[in-house]
């Protein structure tokens, strides 16, 4: 199946349909190959295929040894390190099922899902961790023992059931000599059917759900995505992503392990865009987020540029976004572009991707939201292959993606092989393949709601144009019209107003109602520097969002989305007419926002009620206050006084 | 590491005058291993002056300084650091133009041995004993969690990440008591919990014995194992912080005055 192999692989390809099987036979036909590095005190500790079983088998061994059975399930909460994906696959080792947790999650949210799914295992990264749990396990009685890696603060520790990573392979050693094949048994019971994880999704509205992915799900997206994107084994990625999104599952362990290609673990969450540098990835998967931190700190750099600089950087990255867009909408290059771009190449674009870390990549994932269509054309232009994925957790992560050399702006590109797409007559977006997951764990009427005859329901409004690239729209269910029947599409408009280096969030509104407006989560690093270079003082993120001349500032963002919607026939009624500065950063800790950065719109149209209700009235300030939430879970509370900005004029067109 | 089974410090009567003002007059205390104690007291109690006399910065005119079992009151601050006293300044003292890195390693020199010649040159024992200091300062990094600000000069740094290489500093010395002057003076809730962590980390992974000086009092009674008031230069209380807590001297004294 997998290029270039003979036969005898692609028989032996037929029995390893668990990772703990395809991880032994990479220790095998890998051995020396690195599979994971991790940047510990300063230096890249490389560990090899066969390091990657070993550990795994030891850790097994010793999870064995506290008496774990086939189908318990393991909590895994901390940073990206090799030291948790070998529990991973551990406890599949073993036939038990991990669940990903989270690690900025607070107690509440982990109370529910330890409880929902049953853990009676946590593999925890560190003393922070390990204290949640044992909070957590106060709640949840069934989780019984806890496993941390880093041992530091945790000396004056004595709760039962509380052991070290090095405690537990140490049992596992003596366990074995008792039982010299015990994982190797239990790996061979394992089967492709059988449930390999559950991730719980964070979802925008009620509980998390926890999809359950079998190994033959994960197995199966991996291959096809790994054949049709020609993954190798040399290839390098950078596994940053939370654990407990598939989408690190997916990247970071089934196509790492599927491919046999090298994952690396930054030394620390503030550590990552350094680290990047450091690892020149091949293949890098990074949600809108990163990509606009990218841009931003990027567009900082030049602005603080001295002026020569900052005039050539501009006028050359001006010059490759036109050839981009022109080169992407399938028009004639013109010739004196053209002949400019090696000299681009040699003076900006090659040390700009050098200087991110973005030089060696072949392939570059955006996932999760839809990335603004500016923000896209910028790292293309650079020479970047950015492509945008559309996926889901129940699907295994892949549903469709851009070609290479088959790019198109607008759409999320054509589907995967042996993905089947469809649009249901309300215009939703139905799917079905391999990857379709077995459900949600004990929530059958979830499933139902999302799976129908094997197809699923996106909930995602979009079409198919003729070359058979898909088109996402918006949520099927945020797509709105105004109180006189426009078109009106919240999240175009958000990731509009997000290519703005200053804005970091925005949140539109306008369904049935008379015009569309807008809340506004103005980035502190961009819009703080920019008041300093101005001389502009303040004391908070309140009072820096208040300030007159950002409000100044971030009009003329509005206005530009504005001019930019007159290009859509459809959308070019639903223009920003009056919007807002939010004194407070929208937070998942005050769940107004998913741990993935995605609004709920929902809940902000609750909590802000008033705000919005001033919105669409006459006055042009009003008091608020929010209430926050700090990661201990306690509450705190933030008072404003928040200025209403009028778009003067309505732009339209000449 | 002499294991003397008596106290690791002990102060007995010193007094300090600087002019007229008697800054320390006859104070008295005993610091046993491993705990941490807080000395507190308003505003010129003379705390700053008590450390400054345990560093080998001032010398009282009467009294002793017993430290690890031996008299030590006269010793000059570099004697006083061999022998395993390391300190953090109220007023943040890094060399504002060096990396966190380099600043940290400056916390090794009196652990290093070598000649001019092989430093030099940067050959055999000299190569070994950088990378041996060098290890060892970044199991301090990772200790406090500073990796992403190694390469930043020191100078660059916000407040509380300041204070924070400047413990780094202080631990790259190994002490055996780690003096600390106001660690969470001027931080938000944040950082003042961050740091209150790293503290009691410190002791309890290293067994570092800590004295500290601080105004925030919720601080001072939740990681302290002993609490010493000064007033006007002297000792007025010392206990546990549930003792201090009741002392009605220290009610009058310190609570009473310091917020009139």
């Amino acid at each position: 199946m997998r290029g270039g192999s003979t036969e005898t692989m692609s028989i032996a390809a037929a029995a390893l349909d668990t990772f703990p099987k395809l991880v032994r036979a990479n220790a095998e036909r890998l051995s020396r190959q690195v599979a994971i590095r991790e940047k510990d005190l300063g230096i890249w500790q490389a560990y090899t295929w066969r390091d990657y079983f070993e550990r795994s088998r030891r850790i097994a061994l010793g999870l064995a040894s506290l008496g774990f059975a086939r189908g318990d399930k393991t909590a895994i909460i901390g940073d990206n390190r090799p030291e948790l994906y070998w529990a991973v696959l551990a406890t599949q080792a073993l036939g038990g099922v991990p669940v990903p947790l989270y690690q900025d999650s607070i107690e509440k949210e982990l109370i529910y899902i330890v409880d929902h799914a049953e853990a009676r295992f946590a593999v925890a990264e560190d003393q922070e961790q390990v204290d949640k749990l044992l909070h957590v396990r106060a709640h949840c009685p069934r989780l019984e023992f806890i496993v941390y890696d880093d041992s530091r603060g945790m000396r004056a520790y004595s709760e039962p059931g509380l052991l070290s990573l090095a405690e537990l392979e140490e049992r596992g050693e003596k366990f074995a000599v008792g039982h010299p094949t015990y994982v190797d048994d239990e790996m061979a019971r394992g089967q492709g059917e059988d449930t390999s994880v559950i991730c719980y999704t964070s979802g925008t509205t009620g509980s998390p759900k926890g999809a359950m992915l079998s190994y033959r799900n994960l197995i199966a997206m991996a291959r096809i995505a790994t054949e049709r994107e020609g993954l190798r084994p040399d290839d390098e990625a950078l596994a940053y992503l939370p654990m407990a999104w598939v989408g690190d599952h997916m990247l970071s362990y089934a196509q790492a392990i599927v491919a046999g290609f090298a994952i690396n673990c930054p030394e620390s969450a503030e550590t990552v865009l350094h680290d990047l540098k450091e690892i020149g990835p091949t293949y890098f998967f990074a949600p809108p987020r990163i990509w606009e931190n990218l841009l931003t700190s990027v567009m900082i750099r030049i602005e603080d540029a001295a002026w020569p600089k900052r005039a050539l950087t501009q006028a050359f990255l001006r010059l490759a976004q036109d050839l981009e867009r022109r080169r992407l909408n399938g028009q004639p290059l013109p010739l004196l572009p053209r002949l400019l771009a090696p000299l681009g190449e040699l003076l900006v674009y090659g040390p700009l991707r050098d200087n991110l870390g973005l030089r060696r990549i072949r392939i570059a994932y955006t996932a999760g939201e839809a990335l603004g269509p500016e923000i896209f054309v910028f790292f293309r232009a650079l020479g970047i292959n950015v492509k945008q994925l559309y996926g889901m957790t129940e699907a295994s992560v892949f549903v469709a993606v851009q070609k290479d050399g088959d790019v198109k702006l607008d759409t999320v590109g054509t589907p995967m092989p042996e993905v089947e797409i469809k649009i249901s007559e309300a215009g939703e977006v139905l799917f079905r393949s391999p990857g379709v997951f077995q459900g949600y764990f004990k929530n059958p009427e979830a499933t139902r709601q999302t799976v129908e005859d094997g197809w699923i329901h996106s909930g995602d409004a979009g079409f198919l144009d003729q070359a058979g690239h898909l088109k996402i729209i918006d949520r099927a269910r945020d797509l709105g019209r105004l109180a006189d029947g426009t078109m009106f599409a919240p999240k175009y408009l958000e990731n509009k107003l997000k290519f703005s280096p200053y804005v970091k969030e925005a949140v539109t509104l306008g369904a049935d109602r008379p015009y569309v407006t807008a809340l506004i989560n103005i980035d502190l690093g961009a819009v703080g520097n920019w008041a300093e270079r101005r001389g502009i003082a303040y004391t908070s993120y309140t009072d820096l969002s208040q300030r007159p001349e950002v409000y100044e500032l971030i009009q003329q963002e509005v206005v530009r989305v504005n001019r930019s919607l007159l290009e859509d026939e459809v959308l070019r009624g639903a223009q920003i007419r009056k919007f807002l500065i939010l004194h407070k950063e929208l937070d998942p800790d005050d769940e107004e926002i998913t741990r993935t950065r995605k609004v709920r719109r929902g809940y902000i149209a609750q909590k802000y009620a008033a705000l919005i209700e001033a919105l669409y009235g006459e006055r042009d300030r009003v008091a608020v206050e929010a209430q926050v939430t700090y990661e201990d879970g306690r509450t705190g509370t933030i008072r404003a006084d928040v200025a209403i900005r009028v778009v003067s004029g309505e732009v339209s067109a000449r | 590491m002499t294991a003397t089974a008596g106290p690791l410090l002990e102060v007995d009567g010193i007094s300090v005058r600087f002019g007229a003002l008697l800054a320390l007059n006859r104070v008295s205390l005993t610091i046993p291993r491993g705990e941490i104690a807080a000395i507190i007291g308003p505003n010129g109690a003379g705390k700053t002056t008590l450390l400054n006399c345990i560093s080998g910065f001032y010398h009282p005119y009467e009294g002793h300084i017993r430290f690890d079992g031996r008299d030590r009151t006269h010793l000059r601050p570099p004697d006083v650091a061999a022998l395993g006293i390391a300190r953090t300044f109220q007023n943040v003292a890094l060399f504002r133009g060096m990396s966190v890195l380099d600043n940290i390693m400056t916390g090794r020199i009196l652990k290093m041995r070598g000649s001019f010649l092989l430093d030099a040159v940067w050959w055999g024992p000299a190569r070994r004993q950088e990378l041996e200091h060098r290890a060892f300062v970044e199991r301090i990094i990772d200790f406090l969690a500073i990796q992403a600000i190694r390469k930043t000069p020191a100078g660059r740094l916000p407040y509380g990440l300041q204070k924070r290489v400047e413990l780094a500093r202080a631990l790259a010395a190994e002490p055996q008591l780690l003096l600390l002057d106001e660690p969470m003076a001027g931080m938000n809730v944040e950082e003042k919990e961050d740091m209150c962590r790293f503290i009691l980390d410190v002791n309890s992974e290293f067994g570092t014995t800590i004295a500290l000086i601080e105004h925030d009092m919720g601080v001072v009674m939740d990681i302290s194992d002993h609490v010493i008031v000064l007033d006007y230069g002297r000792a007025i209380a010392d206990g546990t912080p549930d003792e201090v807590r009741k002392d009605q001297a220290v009610l009058d004294a310190y609570l009473g005055v310091a917020h009139d």
